[in-house]
């Protein structure tokens, strides 16, 4: 007996019931269905995260001050403290995997032309820091070095402020608004990045030098914070390194003291947000698993009633000269046919809901390859699994008595 | 000297039904020869059903020798006898046993879908040829359901023919036919039996023994009587003769 014999008997068998293998295959469909959806959704929410978070910038490193943060401790003020100018330049000179550094000073407050006003913040940076982020320069320019150099009373704006400060479509460059009490020339306004994941407005600040921040609006003498880029994203925990050393070193530390500072890079950063996500899918995946056990138990019942049904029908090829094993092989063929055909319309109506998700709810999927051979694979060994009893049953049958069952 | 195609020697079958011991055959000897046509007799009980198993390689003897086309049958395991179903047995039953829902041709070329040694071609081709030896050479695609009595019992025969058997097993063959129709298959079995094909047929009917060669008579797991039928009638003339029905 070849096995082509034995697949035509078993696809024969099954095109007798076709109703009935339909609605066998439903509990496969659904199970590998909802299987490959919830997986399609989970990876697309972690992947428009991880973009999310590139478009923050590229091999970014973030230098913030104060210890490691722990629990609910709260730090004393001069623990936030402990970053200054000099750390900057020194991570900007000596650290040879730093190909750019801003250090960042940020203020908030009301920003003000003529009659109008915003709420907004102002970041006092360096040029890196624009390169760093990935924002552009859209009408005039970013201010120089020299207006670093001097505390120049400068900005460059982003979009929502120039939209709230000069709704009548004036040109802002050049123009004088005042920050609080301080004011800045405009000189140049910023392409617009739009609206992150998390629903943060990314266009809603202004940049000026941050000395100007330092010394003219807040008037402090640290930083709270230096922003970095790595040479690529191989050299992230070299450069790491390097600034770890530079920073201990500038504030001399001794070598059983622990950091006052606190670095974390953009992959981290990343795996931390889509750590979230990564649980969310295997959960709504252990869901979908389960339908497909659900549906593996549904193609066992059916197989075993049809052995029952069929019992007369097995008899007679025993008797014609079937062996054990060609019965064992028939049922376990049509279990096995159930679940992959239905595995295979399942993956279809998977990846239709999945961009039916993402056209009503304009929800990011992406579906991957593995998702789809996984289902398949697991579709198969549920067919062999939950169609083994049946059919061992049915080649267990004694011809004598199967072809007298009534 | 005629080839044996059967040979029977002191075959016992005990069963055990609770704690006691029945004992369906109680030492049956017989042979039968190439191109009989055996009807095998007894009332319920005798033991025939028990006997038509183990000539039908379905069951195994307790004691006693069988050798069907000169292979012993008795030392052989499950699938052997498989096997040897397949090869050497053709089997008609009372209910016929056809797939469901499957044309003849389909259900005719089973048994050779379980020797691999036969293409797709060359089963098609002998399952026509067994249809249009029953007279069924126009009904090749008809399905099972679509079928009466006596065509479902003839597409039987074809499916017993096809494999070339050594011998044709008929177990109340035309037990669930009415007596025209019985007739007509009776006419079918003389037909082969005249192409020289080996028939044993089982049956509690004495009419049938009339129309075979050869009749056994069981009782009690024993053979009370073996005899040559000299006086064979041809179920051609009994069906001209019977009244021809109007409706």
């Amino acid at each position: 007996m070849n096995f082509a014999n034995l697949f035509r008997i078993a696809l024969k068998a099954l095109s007798n019931n076709k109703f009935r293998g339909f609605l066998t295959m439903l509990g496969i469909i659904i199970g590998v269905g909802s299987v490959i959806t919830m997986l399609a959704i989970g990876q697309g929410s972690k992947k428009s995260i991880q973009a999310e978070i590139s478009e923050m910038g590229s091999n970014m490193i973030m230098i913030s001050p104060g210890a490691e943060r722990r629990g609910g401790v709260r730090m004393s003020a001069e623990d936030m403290q402990t970053l200054k100018v000099k750390d900057f330049e020194d991570i900007l000179n000596n650290c040879k995997y730093i190909t750019l550094a801003s250090p960042t000073v940020n203020a908030s407050g009301q920003a003000v032309y003529g009659a109008n006003n915003t709420p907004t913040s102002v970041t006092g940076v360096t040029r890196d820091y624009l390169d760093i982020r990935g924002y552009k320069v859209k009408d005039g320019d970013i201010f120089s070095d020299q207006d670093i150099h001097t505390s120049a009373k400068v900005c460059v704006v982003g979009k929502t402020v120039v939209d709230e400060l000069f709704p009548d479509g004036e040109s802002p460059v050049g123009k004088v608004i005042r920050f609080g009490s301080i004011p800045l020339r405009i000189v140049g306004v910023l392409e617009s990045k739009g609206t992150n994941s998390m629903g943060q407005d990314q266009d809603n600040l202004m940049f000026a030098p941050y000395t100007t921040v330092m010394k003219r609006i807040q008037a402090v003498t640290y930083l709270q914070g230096i922003t970095c880029s790595a040479l690529s994203e191989e050299y992230t925990d070299k450069a790491i390194e390097e600034i770890t050393a530079v920073l201990r070193d500038n504030h001399k530390l001794k070598d059983d003291a622990a950091d006052d500072f606190n670095i974390r890079s953009q992959q981290e950063l990343s795996s931390m947000m889509t750590s979230t996500s990564d649980m969310m899918s295997t959960l709504l995946a252990a869901v979908a698993a389960i339908s497909l056990i659900v549906g593996g138990i549904g193609i066992m019942n059916i197989m075993y009633v049809s052995v029952t049904e069929r019992t007369r029908e097995i008899g007679l090829r025993m008797s014609i000269g079937a062996k054990s094993r060609d019965i064992l092989a028939q049922f376990l063929i049509e279990a096995t046919l159930l679940s992959v055909v239905g595995g295979l319309i399942g993956v279809l109506a998977g990846i239709i809901a999945a961009y039916v998700v993402k056209v009503l709810l304009s929800y990011p999927i992406a579906i991957s390859t593995g998702s789809i051979i996984l289902s398949f694979a697991v579709c198969t060994v549920i067919g062999i699994f939950f169609g083994w009893y049946p059919a061992r049953k049915a080649s267990n049958l004694d011809p004598i008595e199967a072809l007298r069952y009534e | 000297m005629e080839k044996e195609v059967i040979r029977l020697e002191n075959i016992k079958r005990d069963f055990k039904v609770g704690s006691e011991v029945v004992h369906a055959l109680r030492g049956i000897s017989f042979s039968i020869t190439e191109g009989e046509f055996v009807t095998i007799m007894g009332t319920s009980g005798s033991g025939k059903s028990t006997l038509l198993n183990t000539l039908g390689c379905l069951d195994t003897p307790t004691s006693g020798e069988y050798y069907l086309d000169g292979v012993s049958v008795r030392s052989m395991n499950k699938d052997q006898r498989a096997t040897l179903r397949n090869r050497k047995i053709g089997f008609v039953f009372q209910n016929y046993n056809l797939l469901a829902k499957t044309t003849a041709i389909e259900n005719v070329e089973l048994p050779l879908l379980y020797n691999p040694k036969y293409s797709k071609k060359e089963r098609q081709e002998m399952a026509v040829e067994a249809l249009k030896a029953v007279g069924l050479g126009d009904r090749l695609e008809h399905k099972s359901n679509q079928m009466s009595g006596g065509q479902m019992q003839r597409v039987a025969i074809a499916r017993a023919l096809v494999n070339n058997p050594a011998v044709i097993l008929a177990d109340e063959a035309t037990g669930n036919l009415d007596t025209r129709t019985s007739f007509e298959v009776l006419v079918l079995f003389q037909k082969l039996h005249s192409e020289g094909r080996t028939i044993i047929f089982v049956t509690h009917n004495p009419e049938i023994a009339s129309y075979s060669t050869r009749t056994i008579t069981l009782r009690d797991g024993k053979v009370t009587s073996d005899e040559y039928n000299h006086n064979v009638l041809d179920a051609a003339e009994a069906l001209s003769a019977l009244p021809v029905e109007k409706d």
